[in-house]
């Protein structure tokens, strides 16, 4: 019986022309839509988490006891003399230690508070990049990120004075050169911030072996430090934060569709409205030829989910090479996107995963086919005698 | 055992705070083979008296026994059923659906009664050719003369071979050569497949035709006659 009624389901709407082809197409939309928002907000997610990774978090951190990023204030009182264990990892660049102090930076006669970041040049842990802080140079050479470049108003090449407390409170200053500037989608080692040698900043505030914090590559099992003053984070820990606010962001985009979405569905809940009102006739005969009411229900539900079906077969032949395309070769941001409140790669990859797909559909399916059948209900109450006149409420 | 057997059938349909009679006493047997007419003014209940034989309304009062079945303690799945396997239906309207072929039209009664395709392919051929339309198979109804509309809708209703063909007005939207010829082929089915024809009309060229004729006036039995029919032969037209 489904298959009789699926066939004569499908030559009614195709039989009814335009307006199911406006149907079709909008619900098309609203597919390739949510699709396309998903994707490229969970290609934001995935490119996010990945670049924080990479340039930072490595495969977890170890912070001093009293680091606490949120509180600049408290910075120079917060690293401390490294584990024995943690200077044998990083002898073997299987670590990378940072000692992070509080400074400020002179440019054209302007002072800013910053901070000043150390990094042995030679790590390959994270892929900051370090290796330009052996260039030569009268000066310290320094790596400053392209948004804290701009802020300061230095270009590769120029010099800068940068002022600093040692570890006894005495004032000290030198000279910088500026060897590299990274662009990167990392604000956290960005903006207020200049990056140089560990060792040289080390000698700067007279301090031995210390650091704030370590970060361990990627891919590796953290190691037990017996060293209370060290504690582990993991990367799942650090990325918390982050994670919080896409989701945030992924909550405000739903609006966008759910939007989308109404419209298709409305659009078929009227079709279907005015389908059992126009059709009262041959709904009538329908039952005359020998259907129950429950079969012409079932028809006219079928008729109305096919609409969404057809829009995920006519979303497919333009989505699914669109999307192909755009995974393949990304979409270029503008620079909007910085104050957006994500900083990104300059290319940004939506991600389009099956389970996306397939929730998509079953959200498209689903509510399509409950919009179709709430309006066949009244066929339940309609008399065969008065249908068949085209009458009947 | 008679085809049609009504016992003390009444219809009456609420109107304001009074009922309003449609249908009284209602005693009629019809038999197999029969050619059979219920006529009488407009608003005398034919049309109420063949939904009820058609198990597509109830009776308020009385039994009607349609193919040996009570009709009015029907189930909703049996009256269809019964609808679907047994009787054929014609309207004064034609009642085809619009989105599907001539072809379609017909093969939709055999549809639903999940018969296979190549069965289905040969049933609509030989309807079709019976009422004389092949060569419109693949047409859509609206491409279609009223005649021609009628003649489909004969072919759907003869299409399965039913029992009981009811036909409401057939020839009310016809022209005088139309209704002639839709006639003779009813008959000439008649005839040939056995079929029983109960017609509703107040048109006088079906009453040509019948070989029964029972009078309503108001909604009452006032008169039931047998006699000859005196067809139009397509000549004569
Ligand atoms: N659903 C209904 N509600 C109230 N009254 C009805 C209803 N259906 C029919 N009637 C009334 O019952 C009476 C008989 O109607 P019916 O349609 O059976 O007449 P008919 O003999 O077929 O007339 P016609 O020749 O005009 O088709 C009419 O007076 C009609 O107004
Ligand atoms: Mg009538």
């Amino acid at each position: 019986m489904i298959m009789v009624t699926l066939k004569l389901a499908l030559k009614n709407i195709l039989g009814a022309g335009l307006r199911t082809w406006l149907n079709v197409i909008i619900l098309s939309i609203a597919f390739v839509a949510i699709i396309f928002t998903q994707g490229f907000i969970e290609g934001m997610g995935n490119a996010i988490v990945n670049d924080m990774q990479e340039m930072l978090y490595g495969g977890g951190q170890y912070w001093h006891e009293k680091y606490d990023p949120q509180n600049p204030l408290t910075i120079d009182g917060s690293h401390g003399e490294l584990a024995p264990k943690m200077k044998n990892m990083i002898n073997n660049d299987k670590m990378v230690p940072i000692l992070i102090r509080s400074g400020s930076i002179y440019v054209n006669g302007n002072s800013q508070v910053i901070q000043i970041k150390g990094i042995k040049p030679e790590q390959n842990v994270i892929e900051l990049p370090s290796e330009h802080l052996n260039t030569e140079s009268e000066y310290i050479p320094a790596i400053l990120g392209s948004r804290m470049a701009d802020k300061v108003n230095l270009k590769e090449n120029d010099q800068a004075t940068i002022r600093w407390r040692d570890k006894d409170g005495t004032f000290d200053a030198a000279d910088i050169e500026v060897v590299h500037i990274m662009h990167t989608s990392v604000q956290a080692i960005d903006n207020g911030q200049i990056w140089i040698s560990i060792s040289k900043l080390r000698s700067m505030m007279e301090l031995g072996d210390e650091a704030t914090l370590t970060i361990l590559p990627q891919g590796i099992e953290a190691p037990n430090i017996v060293a209370s003053q060290w504690l582990y984070k993991s990367p799942d820990v650090l990325l918390q934060d982050i994670q919080n606010m896409l989701k945030t962001k992924t909550a405000g985009s739903m609006f966008m569709y759910i939007v989308l979405l109404a419209m298709g569905l409305l659009a078929i809940f009227d079709t279907q409205v005015l389908a059992i009102f126009r059709r009262k006739k041959e709904i009538g005969t329908l039952i005359a030829l020998g259907m129950t009411r429950r079969q012409t229900i079932l028809l006219f539900t079928i008729e109305g989910a096919l609409h969404g079906v057809l829009g995920l077969i006519v979303g497919a032949v333009y989505g699914i090479p669109a999307f192909a395309w755009i995974a393949n070769k990304g979409i270029k941001l503008p620079d909007m996107m910085d104050q957006f409140g994500f900083a990104l790669s300059a290319r940004l990859y939506p991600s389009f995963g099956l389970k996306l797909l397939l929730m998509t559909t079953l959200l498209v399916l689903g509510s399509v086919t409950i919009v179709s059948f709430l309006p066949t209900r009244r066929i339940a109450r309609l008399e065969p005698t008065e249908a068949l006149q085209g009458r009947g409420k | 055992m008679a085809i049609i057997e009504t016992v003390g059938i009444a219809k009456r349909y609420p109107m304001g705070k009074r009922k309003f009679t449609a249908l009284r006493d209602i005693d009629l047997k019809i038999e197999k083979g029969e050619f059979t007419g219920i006529v009488g003014p407009s608003g005398s209940g034919k049309t109420t008296l063949l939904n009820i034989i058609g198990a597509l309304d109830h009776p308020s009062e009385g039994s009607a026994t349609v193919l040996g079945k009570k009709v009015e303690s029907l189930s909703h799945k049996d009256a269809a059923r019964l609808r679907n396997q047994r009787l054929g239906f014609i309207f004064q309207t034609y009642n085809l659906l619009p989105v599907y072929t001539v072809y379609e039209n017909v093969e939709l009664p055999l549809l639903l009664l999940k018969m296979n395709k190549e069965k289905r392919r040969e049933l609509v051929e030989t309807a079709l050719k019976r009422v004389g339309i092949l060569d419109k198979i693949d047409s859509k109804p609206a491409q279609l003369s009223g005649g021609e509309r009628q003649r489909v809708s004969v072919a759907r209703a003869m299409v399965k071979e039913p029992d009981l063909v009811l036909a409401d007005e057939p020839t009310a939207n016809l022209d005088v050569a139309n209704s002639h010829n839709i006639l003779n082929m009813m008959l000439e089915l008649n005839r040939e497949l056995e079929t029983t024809f109960l017609f509703a009309t107040h048109d006088e060229k079906v009453m040509r035709y019948l070989r029964r004729q029972i009078t309503l006036t108001d909604g009452r039995i006032t008169e039931d006659i047998e006699k000859e029919p005196e067809p139009v032969s397509p000549e004569e037209v």
